[in-house]
């Protein structure tokens, strides 16, 4: 018991076990249809929660998540889309078009970044301003409508490419973190940014660079979610920042900084994914599955916080 | 007799942590615990408190049997605490500190309602009584750390105290402040109170105790009256084997020595006025004064971590005021901050990712953990919050060794570690001076200075108010600057 409580694989283990108990009693939960539908939802969400545990990680929180995907999506359907958009009709409107996506978003994100530490404001105050602010904005761009008339080329990333996105930045954020000094810096950023500060960690830069990295994933998956629905719209994602919030928790990123995983962060997804998927197949109500993922986060935060109790009691 | 404990023994996790400790104090008496870091002292005042039961044994408080369910129980019996760490609320006032759990109260309309004016009277009374004379309605944030230290005091004394239990009380006191506590803590004996003061400072420990008790791995190593006590009998009691010299023998600094670190005429308002001083290579520099008089921040801006409105700061003859700290220690500074747990190390991570803050790297690191001696279970996967004060110590020390630096500031490198882990800590310094490095060490212990340091600035209110060389060094003179 102790051993699982402790385990890193707590959460793999959960959702496999859920997915077990729920296969056989859920009609239709286990065919092939619905499997592949469960990876295509998982998959856009993985990239923006990736992106949400590096702020995490750094010790901050990144609110506007779900803001800069809408905010970039409507953008993006603004340069490229076939009748009033900038570029309509080139060729090149769809590439050009993920590019100046993904650079508003690391954009948005640097500006999180740069409030967040020159402005010595706490995160969460920066990033719930700048989450209604982005949001506004994307809503007044469009007058609130919905762009669609997509390049078909544009369209296209929803299949095959959503995997490929997804698993590159699964394994780039994964080797950032485990591997490389930036890596390094977060998680001391984290811990204790006094201390990081002292020992030469440049704290701000590295801070920036967290939130610069979600706005850039929170862009990546705003093409991702704008290329499968065919359309630009200014409240696309609004529904999933719970899921972003309780995926990176149930996959035992600390919200006190300092702690995270790509690998837990997966099974997060994982675990919300199947989740929203079996109620979905039950036919519960949309705010019913709400209070269902509450609870579920409210367990996660309770099995974190015995797992730590667990581990320190060795010490006393 | 006050309080008898009876062969209390007590294990975590298999691991026995105290072992048969039995001991008496009388009303009046003082009890000096001393022992090092893991020896059991915390456990045992747990137990004392309420927040641990004993596995076996038993205690008898004014011949009744004493076994605390938690610590509010504890403190009805008038078992009272005074803790090494501030348990203050720093944006309460000092009146609401005193009577958290307890405000005098009256009825209003069957209403009870907090009696704030028997509130200010009781707390003039208890701040009278530790000397402090401050309003009972100063928000505590406002006060020094020895101030604070004498408002838990204060609170310590306020219900009617039979056992007054000190752990570690003068480790943020000044000279001053500490005369006035050891002058409260007489008082309480003459009133019949019973204390148990542990500490590090065996000297205090000598001079108050009437009888002493040294804990050595959770067990009773050594206990008698405090007159058959010398300082190295206590010591050697403590580690188990005669610790040699604590402080090593240092050369002489040759007089050709080259200047490495020079401050010249550091000024920022109300915090350093005209600081100027040259720390050469092989050099260990030390700065006394009291707190507040600026050595810290003294030191914290040497580093870049605060700003500076005048002066200069040239490293090897090069201007280095307008770098970052990562600049500063890219060229060979280092900085030992005075709170470990604060901006020190990263607490929840292993020694090695501490090691490696400061220059990343991967290879070499278990090198310097034993260069410093660091002892824990496991290198990589034990977090350092587990460790020993001691142990910490020399983590934080060593991620500052990885790559060699040039100059060395020490901020109270040795507070409140035990006697062998200060001595590994002064012969790594002795050693690196040895080898060239320039050292700057502040500390609030004169012994530790004279011990180690080749000259003594002495700081005071901002300003240095002497320069004292070794042959020149005497206790009552620095002190006497120091003022």
């Amino acid at each position: 018991m102790r051993g699982l409580l402790t385990s890193r694989y707590l959460v793999a283990v959960l959702a496999a076990a859920c997915f077990a108990v729920c296969a056989p009693l859920i009609p239709g939960m286990a065919t092939s249809g619905n499997l592949s539908n469960l990876v295509w939802n998982m998959l856009p969400l993985a990239v923006v929660t990736i992106g949400e545990v590096f702020v995490l990680i750094a010790g901050g929180i990144d609110l506007s998540v779900t803001a800069i995907i809408a905010l970039c999506s409507v953008t993006g359907a603004l340069v490229m889309n076939g009748r009033t958009g900038y570029l309509a009709g080139n060729p090149a409107a769809a590439p050009v078009a993920v590019l100046f996506m993904l650079l508003v978003g690391a954009l948005l994100g640097f500006l999180n970044g740069c409030a967040v530490t020159r402005l010595r404001m706490p995160a969460f105050i920066v990033t719930l301003t700048t989450m209604m602010f982005f949001g506004g904005f994307a809503v007044w761009l469009t007058r609130s409508a919905n762009i669609d008339a997509l390049p078909p080329a544009f369209n296209g990333l929803a299949g095959f490419g959503t995997l490929t996105v997804a698993v590159v930045v699964a394994l780039a954020a994964h080797r950032t973190l485990r591997h490389s000094i930036f890596g390094r810096w977060l998680y001391a950023t984290g811990m204790n940014a006094r201390a990081s500060l002292v020992s030469g960690v440049p704290v701000h830069a590295v801070t920036i660079a967290a939130y610069s990295v979600s706005g850039l994933l929170a862009a990546a998956a705003s093409v991702l979610y704008t290329a499968r629905l065919e359309t630009g719209s200014p409240v696309l994602g609004q529904r999933i920042f719970l899921d972003v919030i309780a995926a990176a928790v149930i996959g035992g990123t600390s919200l006190f900084g300092g702690r995270g995983t790509v690998a837990g962060t997966l099974a997060g997804v994982l675990f919300v994914a199947l989740l929203d998927n079996s109620l979905n197949l039950l036919g519960v109500s949309f705010f019913l599955v709400f209070t269902a993922k509450g609870v579920v986060i409210l367990v996660a935060a309770l099995l974190d916080s015995a797992a730590q109790r667990v581990l320190g009691e060795a010490v006393e | 007799m006050s309080l008898l404990l009876d062969r209390i023994s007590k294990s975590f996790s298999g691991v026995p942590v105290l072992r048969q400790v039995s001991l008496t104090v009388a009303p009046g008496e003082v009890l000096g615990i001393a022992g090092e870091n893991g020896a059991g002292k915390s456990t045992l005042m747990n137990i004392l408190g309420g927040v641990f039961a004993p596995d076996t044994g038993g205690m008898m408080l004014e011949d009744r049997v004493y076994a605390p369910r938690d610590p509010s129980e504890a403190a009805a019996r008038g078992v009272s605490f005074v803790h090494q760490e501030l348990n203050l609320f720093p944006n309460l006032t000092i009146a609401e500190n005193l009577f958290l759990t307890d405000f005098p109260r009256r009825q209003v309309l069957g209403l009870p309602l907090i009696d704030r004016r028997a509130a200010a009277q009781n707390a003039r009374r208890l701040l009278d009584a530790v000397e402090l004379p401050l309003s009972p309605d100063t928000p505590v944030e406002r006060l020094s750390q020895g101030e604070r230290q004498l408002v838990e005091v204060a609170k310590a004394l306020h219900r009617d105290a039979r056992i007054v239990i000190f752990d570690e009380p003068t480790t943020s006191l000044t000279a001053n402040e500490s005369a006035r506590l050891f002058g409260i803590i007489e008082r309480l004996q003459a009133r019949g109170a019973a204390v148990i003061y542990i500490s590090h400072a065996l000297a205090d420990v000598r001079r108050l105790a009437s009888r002493i008790l040294i804990l050595r791995d959770g067990e009773v190593a050594a206990t008698g009256p405090a007159a058959e006590f010398t300082e190295e009998r206590m010591i050697s009691s403590m580690v188990g084997r005669p610790i040699g010299q604590l402080y090593p023998k240092r050369r002489p600094l040759p007089s050709d020595a080259a200047p490495l670190l020079e401050a010249c005429g550091l000024t920022h308002r109300d915090v350093l006025e005209d600081v100027t001083f040259t720390l050469h290579a092989g050099e260990v520099l030390g700065i006394a004064g009291l707190m507040g008089s600026g050595r810290s921040e003294c030191a914290r801006i040497l580093f870049g971590l605060d700003p500076c409105d005048h002066g200069q700061i040239l490293l090897s003859g090069a201007p280095i005021q307008r770098l970052s700290p990562r600049e500063r220690i890219r060229r060979g500074l280092a900085f030992l901050t005075e709170n470990r747990r604060d901006d020190g190390l990263l607490m929840p991570a292993g020694v090695l990712a501490n090691l490696a803050l400061v220059e990343p790297r991967s290879g070499g690191l278990e090198s310097v953990a034993a260069r410093v001696g660091v002892r824990c279970a496991n290198l990589d996967r034990q977090p350092v919050r587990q460790l020993s004060g001691g142990n910490q110590q020399k983590v934080a020390l060593g991620k500052w060794l990885v790559s060699p630096p040039r100059v060395l500031l020490l901020d109270e490198p040795t507070r409140g570690i035990d006697v062998g882990a200060r001595a590994e800590i002064y012969r790594i310094i002795a050693a690196l001076a040895e080898t060239g490095v320039g050292i700057l060490l502040i500390s609030s212990e004169i012994e530790e200075l004279t011990g180690m340091c080749d000259r003594i600035l002495v700081m005071r209110r901002g300003e240095i108010a002497g320069s004292i060389a070794r042959p020149d060094f005497d206790r009552e003179h620095i002190l006497r600057v120091a003022l």
